[in-house]
């Protein structure tokens, strides 16, 4: 128990942004819904079992439209594509996660990918519980806020214009991070550049999987010279 | 309320087996991989670097550079983030005042 504790406490300074976040894209989110017609219930529902923000945000399409399953099916693989470089990063880190591996893939939504993959658990903290932490306290933020926003239904308004804007800020700052430790830049800049060029080329709703597959394909030519530093810098270990 | 609640629960089913196949689908595929796979290593490897970029340009995509604002806010915004990032070295600091820096944009400046 006291082993979780610690797991949690030093998960949740990582969550904040995440809560600031969450809670109002999900309360307007649950506003949307309501606004539809869709009552908390189901918002909550939808939260709870899909945890997909910009997922859902695009299924209010389909759910004020006619009924056509297939097409939510395929939209949402086209959009949500990008968690499969996820689970690619993460196979690593997850590996020996045992019984709590199902729930942390199935949360692994954009927010948890990007504190997991570029924070380390302290010292004497179980990593097992503390990834477990990040996906959990980022689930309930994401489910809370729709709560509160389809409770407050459209009575409510007040100007947040903008406040989504936060997870951006959390992105970029972890891009940052990243940058600052890496020596190789490579594997960053090739993730803009060909999202960008695939962004100018196919536009914004069908960009995702061609980028995925520029940025495979780049990684791929440079694998070559990737693995001969990696096997200077394993020499001058030895 | 558009479609019945049969049809809801099925929409909301679709989105979530979509969204669960795109989380798992690795994991299921790499299953008995062992992990000193060289190139599954070297991809779990560099992969975290350009996810976070490709979802740096997926969170800025609406930006519309040929029409007013020109995507300025962002610009601004992200640019601050960078310069106190790299000053501070505080990362709820940096995405505190970025995120302040652009909801004051977007609402009072470039309205």
């Amino acid at each position: 128990m006291k082993e979780k504790i610690t797991a949690l406490k030093a998960a949740f300074p990582h969550t904040i942004p995440v809560l600031t976040g969450f809670t109002f894209l999900g309360a307007a989110y649950g506003i949307l819904m309501s606004s539809k017609g869709y009552g908390v219930g189901w918002t909550v529902l939808f939260s709870l079992i899909a945890f997909a923000g910009s997922g859902q945000y695009m299924a209010i399409t389909f759910l004020t439209s006619v009924f056509n399953p297939l097409y939510a099916l395929l939209m949402t693989l086209m959009i949500n594509a990008r968690h499969i470089f996820y689970g690619i990063s993460l196979l690593d880190r997850y590996k020996d996660t045992g019984r709590l591996k199902p729930y942390l893939i199935f949360g692994l939504c954009d927010e948890t990918f990007s504190i997991v993959c570029s924070t380390e658990p302290p010292k004497g903290v179980n990593k097992n519980w503390f990834y477990f932490f990040i996906t959990l306290l980022d689930h309930s933020y994401w489910v809370l806020g729709s709560a509160i926003g389809g409770m407050l239904g459209s009575i409510v308004s007040f100007n947040t214009k903008g406040l989504d804007f936060v997870l951006t800020a959390l992105f970029v700052v972890i891009f940052i991070g990243q940058w600052k430790t890496q020596k190789d830049h490579k594997p960053a800049i090739i993730g803009v550049l060909c999202s960008v060029i695939c962004l100018i080329i196919f536009g914004q709703s069908n960009f995702i999987i061609p980028s995925m597959i520029t940025i495979l394909t780049a990684l791929t030519i440079f694998q070559k010279g990737h693995k001969e530093e990696n096997k200077l810098s394993k020499e001058s270990l030895q | 309320m558009t479609l019945t609640p049969v049809q809801t629960f099925i929409i909301i089913f679709m989105v979530t087996i979509g969204t669960m196949i795109t989380r798992f689908l690795p994991f299921l595929v790499f299953k008995g991989t062992r992990s000193n796979n060289s190139y599954i290593g070297y991809l779990s490897r560099v992969l975290p670097y350009s996810a976070i970029g490709l979802l740096i340009v997926f969170c800025l995509k609406d930006i519309s550079f040929k029409s007013p604002v020109y995507g300025l806010p962002e610009i601004i915004s992200i640019g601050c983030i960078i310069t106190l990032h790299y000053w501070k070295e505080n990362t709820l600091l940096s995405i505190g005042a970025g995120t302040v820096i652009y909801m004051v944009l977007v609402q009072f400046v470039f309205t």
